[in-house]
């Protein structure tokens, strides 16, 4: 038995920890592609 | 409430993610992927780690926004094959609006993120693949035609263009060589998949080759596009544009993808059961594609 509003907050909260996480790396991606793109060598 | 019950009442529900993972047709992106990759490794010149792995993401997304749209626009269509009845749109689990946007926004995404970080030759090719994959194979020619496969195809086939391109900023001979090859590809590979599948094809309504044209037709057609992918796909090594690695790979790959094709061509079964050549020929084409990609990268990388 699941209580469909449990579930509605259920997929709510694994949506907004996904987003989060692809958020989070499109920021470190973003911050890799600007060291390359301005010719910085490590 | 049961987990039916909840399936039925998933308009109303926020899509799983799993759903939203399954609209980007994943199994279709890893070939793209790979494609695209191999395009960019055969260049002569690497970018930076990050913009090259940025590019390969953004086909990959790219990918993903058309298999999105192909299943918004689609999903009556696939309502009526038992092979794709329970993607997430007719299954009802998601609803054709969420798609749709999801779709776009991934599509816009993806070109802008490729113009940005690689260079915008790259992400106008990647916006044209997009385009020419949802508007004119998708929208036009599948419902209409069918020679839907063989101009469709074209929009599969731009991913090792756009991998190379994202690398040097230029297009040149061997880019555009394996832009024929998985063109000339296409047909064969589809068309041996719709042999045992169609009547799904035909249930739905979709004029692919054997629904329209027949079965012994269809088979003449596999085998007589696999002669030109053949010669597309060793003809970089007469050319100077790969070496014996890619050359003897690409002569062994194609004399089997040829074989297999003249095996359809002489089997008379037309019960799909029983479509043990069509079948090895579908698989086959999936490792072939692979292969001959993966021999193109060894060839530019291992000494020799």
């Amino acid at each position: 038995m699941v209580n469909l509003e449990d579930e509605v907050v259920r997929r709510q909260r694994e949506r907004a920890k996904i987003l989060a996480w692809l958020l989070g790396a499109f920021v470190i991606l973003l911050f890799f592609i600007t060291i390359a793109k301005t010719g910085i060598n490590w | 409430m049961t987990s039916s019950a909840i399936d039925r009442e998933a308009a109303g529900l926020p899509a799983d993610w799993r759903d939203i993972l399954a609209l980007t047709k994943p199994r279709v992106m890893s070939l793209v992927v790979f494609t695209g990759l191999c395009g960019l490794l055969a260049a002569p010149a690497l970018p930076p780690l990050a913009l090259g792995f940025t590019a390969i993401l953004c086909i990959a997304l790219g990918a993903g926004a058309c298999g999105a749209l192909n299943q918004w626009y689609e999903a009556d269509i696939d309502a009526k094959m038992r092979r794709t009845a329970k993607r997430p749109l007719p299954a009802g689990r998601m609803d054709r609006q969420s798609a749709l946007h999801f779709g776009v926004g991934l599509g816009t995404f993806s070109v802008i993120l490729m113009g940005l970080a690689t260079n915008w030759l790259a992400a106008l090719l990647l916006l044209i693949s997009i385009l020419f994959y949802v508007i004119v194979y998708t929208v036009w020619l599948k419902p209409r035609t069918a020679q839907n496969i063989v101009i469709g195809g074209a929009a599969g086939a731009f991913p090792p263009l756009i991998g190379w391109v994202a690398a040097t900023g230029n297009v040149a001979l061997l880019p555009v060589l394996l832009f024929a090859i998985i063109f000339l590809w296409t047909p064969p590979h589809f068309w041996a998949l719709s042999l045992f599948v169609r009547s799904d094809y035909a249930a739905a309504g979709i004029p692919m080759l054997p629904v329209v044209a027949g079965i012994e037709n269809t088979r003449k057609q596999i085998f007589l596009y696999s002669l030109p992918m053949a010669a597309a796909a060793v003809a970089p090594w007469p050319l100077g544009l790969a070496g014996p690695i890619y050359g003897v790979a690409a002569s062994v790959l194609s004399i089997a993808f040829v074989a297999l094709s003249s095996a359809v061509l002489a089997n008379r079964v037309t019960e799909p059961k029983q479509m043990a050549p069509e079948k090895r020929l579908f698989a086959f084409s999936v490792f072939y594609l692979f292969a001959l990609f993966a021999a193109l990268v060894a060839d530019r990388w291992i000494p020799w």
